[in-house]
């Protein structure tokens, strides 16, 4: 009988050394005489696990982690296929893993299930259903579905993404396009690169019917350049769509045309602000174009253009196959669906947690995260990337919603988390949010080009205890002109980890410290 | 020099031809001059433009603008440490100094014997299992000073073959 093992295709996997022990297990094998089918998967986002091994059995799958390539000969010798339950690592049948079964997976049900780059793995697994059924339906029928599912842009913004295809499908171009927003920037966020790296035909999918039901022929994913390995796969798996008749000239025989092509941006944070992002994918300098005209009137080269982050994309297919009141039974109020969180910084364990909207932050850092890696209190977690808010552990009954966030002046943007220990300084990462404002900013408009600069020459003034007061109220003018005055995003909310930092904790503000050298 | 010169002219128009007409062609051909030479050579600008039907000047400016892409040959490796809050809540400021301290350069610069070049990098979506580390197309994860000594060390080796 053929031993099939699953071994992650994945970035954390591989940082965490999957190529190695994938090698091993190949040449233990061998040298065991047993046959082995190697399935290299995509991780399923118990990141703490990786590298997180799997074996067929038959009782299911049963997963093995973190494997690092010294645990391979005894996994043999435990009796792997047989899910060796007496091993160390054993974690037990992968679905029963109480991190992963008590999470509601609707984007991320096939994630490091499926070999990424197999059409027939994705077939099989409910893969291109939505496609088919939306080449039978009108262009709006296909805005009318995803309207009703209540899905709003997962990018950070949260705008109903019906009302913006619905734009777009009404506006006239000689051409339109479809652009995914794949430039995953804020730090804390991986869901659109496990997407991505690990189920590339869902993207694939998503805008092809996005194509369909606005009438656009072109898309392109324009994806950050930290991550080549997102580019391999994706590249891939779009040339197999393409001989498969998923992408083309003529898409399931339904005589429809939609044509995708990965662009790779190059360093640029500010690239993931939709206008600069068209401004880029041009081949221009990113510069934040003033709105309006909204990109869905006048957006790639002045065609009626869909900018859609990774995320929603990638719901799409499921709405259309499951029926937009499936996508819409999750969540609550004006947040319908589910969010990616993604779980990160100082966890014991991080990694990806898709949850209905409405569970409360507590649950996140606590049950699911397991408190802080290093064992210390948790001091301040940032949600939403590096323009959002910092919280303090007095918050975490907060509920993730978009309106919850919100109203607690902080925002959920693309669902990151990042978790620090009491051994933080915020004044320090004040000071940070200014420094990532100065080295990203596109320098269009003065508030944040001038402000950021401005930011952390008054912030360090403060750290060195210099007419503190005076400067704390010229900090906190300052982030108001920045938050009143920006042309965009970057010089807008990076004053609200600035104020937040400030107000939650004012100690870090007044403390005497050494040399700032 | 002047033959070299010429080689790498030829190489510069093919590629430059091959993907002018594709449409927002500049980033693409960029990436692809960067990939080949491993830098945008002087000597591919005015090519870029004639192309494009822009200025030189215009082809710099967008240059400038991404972090990504450099102007001179960098070291044999490069090495982006990650500088943004997931990696900073696991320790990134402290590697980063150590990283400095044990190479002798900052940011953007290269040693003195060609081997590294250092940059700092905001996020490379490897945000559960920081201190992260970027060297070419590999990610490492859980980075401490200990095994970027080791990185280095195995780097700087060179196998000698023995006849």
């Amino acid at each position: 009988m053929t031993l099939r093992v699953f071994v992650p295709y994945e970035t954390t996997a591989l940082s965490l050394g999957a190529d190695d022990v994938a090698t091993l297990i190949c040449r233990e094998a061998e040298a065991r005489g047993i046959e082995l089918e190697l399935v290299r998967n995509g991780s399923r986002g118990l990141f703490w696990l990786e590298p997180l091994v799997e074996v067929e059995t038959d009782a299911g799958r049963y997963a093995f982690g973190p494997v690092e390539a010294g645990d391979v000969a005894s996994l043999f010798e435990a009796g792997f296929a047989r899910g060796a339950v007496d091993h160390p690592l054993a974690l037990g049948p992968t679905e029963e893993i109480p991190w992963l079964k008590r999470q509601q997976r609707v984007t991320f049900a096939r994630i490091g299930v499926t070999d990424p780059v197999s059409i027939e793995d994705y077939r099989a697994h409910g893969g291109f259903a939505g496609l088919e059924k939306a080449v039978t339906c009108t262009p709006q029928q296909l805005v009318d579905m995803v309207k009703a599912s209540g899905l709003r842009g997962r990018g950070g913004a949260a705008f109903p993404t019906g009302i913006k295809w619905q734009t777009v499908l009404d506006a006239k171009g000689a051409k339109k396009y479809i652009v995914c927003n794949a430039d995953e920037g804020d730090s804390g966020t991986f869901a659109d690169r496990l997407v991505m790296e690990s189920d590339p035909y869902m993207l694939i999918e998503g805008m092809v019917i996005a194509g369909l039901a606005v009438g656009a022929t072109q898309g392109y994913i324009y994806l950050r350049e930290e991550y080549p390995l997102a580019d391999e796969l994706l590249t891939l798996a779009i040339e197999r769509a393409r001989a498969a008749g998923f992408l083309g000239d003529d898409i399931l025989g339904s005589g429809q045309r939609f044509e995708l092509e990965v662009r790779l941006g190059a360093g640029a944070y500010i690239c993931g602000e939709e206008t600069s992002l068209l401004e880029s994918l041009e081949g221009k300098r990113g510069l934040v174009r003033a709105k309006p005209p909204l990109p869905a009137i006048e957006g790639l080269f002045g065609m009626p253009t869909v900018v859609n982050n990774v995320l929603s994309l990638a719901a799409v297919p499921s709405i259309l196959s499951e029926g937009p009141e499936h996508y819409a039974s999750f969540g609550i109020d004006r947040s319908k669906g589910t969010l990616p969180f993604q779980l990160a910084g100082n966890l014991t364990r991080g990694g990806l947690v898709e949850l209905a909207f409405g569970h409360s932050l507590r649950e996140l850092i606590e049950d699911f995260g397991g408190g802080t890696a290093t064992g210390r209190p948790v001091r301040a977690v940032q949600v939403g990337g590096p323009l959002g808010a910092y919280l303090s552990p007095a918050q975490f009954d907060t509920l993730l919603d978009y309106e919850a966030f919100s109203a607690i002046g902080a925002v959920l943007g693309h669902g990151g988390v990042v978790v620090f220990d009491d051994s933080v300084d915020m004044a320090e990462q004040a000071r940070f949010s200014m420094e990532f404002c100065v080295e990203e900013s596109c320098g269009k408009c003065t508030p944040c080009r001038i402000g950021a600069v401005r930011g952390v020459e008054v912030i360090d003034r403060i750290m060195q205890g210099e007419s503190r007061d005076a400067n704390l109220a010229l900090l906190d003018d300052l982030c108001d002109t920045m938050m009143q005055g920006s042309l965009c995003a970057m010089g807008g909310m990076t004053p609200f980890p600035v104020k937040s930092a400030m107000t939650l904790f004012p100690e870090d503000f007044q403390r005497q410290r050494g040399d700032q050298s | 020099m002047e033959d070299n010169h010429t080689v790498m002219d030829t190489t510069l128009e093919q590629l430059v031809g091959s993907l002018k007409d594709t449409p927002g062609a500049l980033l693409p051909i960029l990436h692809r001059i960067q990939d080949q030479f491993g830098y945008v050579p002087d000597r591919a600008l005015p090519i870029i433009a004639k192309a494009l039907r822009c200025t030189t000047a215009d082809v710099h400016g967008v240059i400038s603008f991404y972090h990504h892409f450099r102007r001179s040959q960098p070291g044999r490796h490069l090495l982006e440490v990650c500088r943004a809050e997931a990696c900073q809540a696991r320790g990134a400021r402290e590697f980063e100094r150590h990283v400095k301290e044990r190479l002798k350069i900052g940011f953007d610069q290269t040693t003195a014997d060609g081997e590294f070049t250092l940059k700092a990098v905001y996020c490379l979506g490897n945000c559960a299992t920081g201190p992260s580390l970027r060297q070419g197309d590999r990610v490492l994860s859980r980075m401490n000073p200990e095994r970027f000594d080791k990185l280095v060390e195995d780097l700087t080796t060179y196998k000698l073959e023995l006849k």
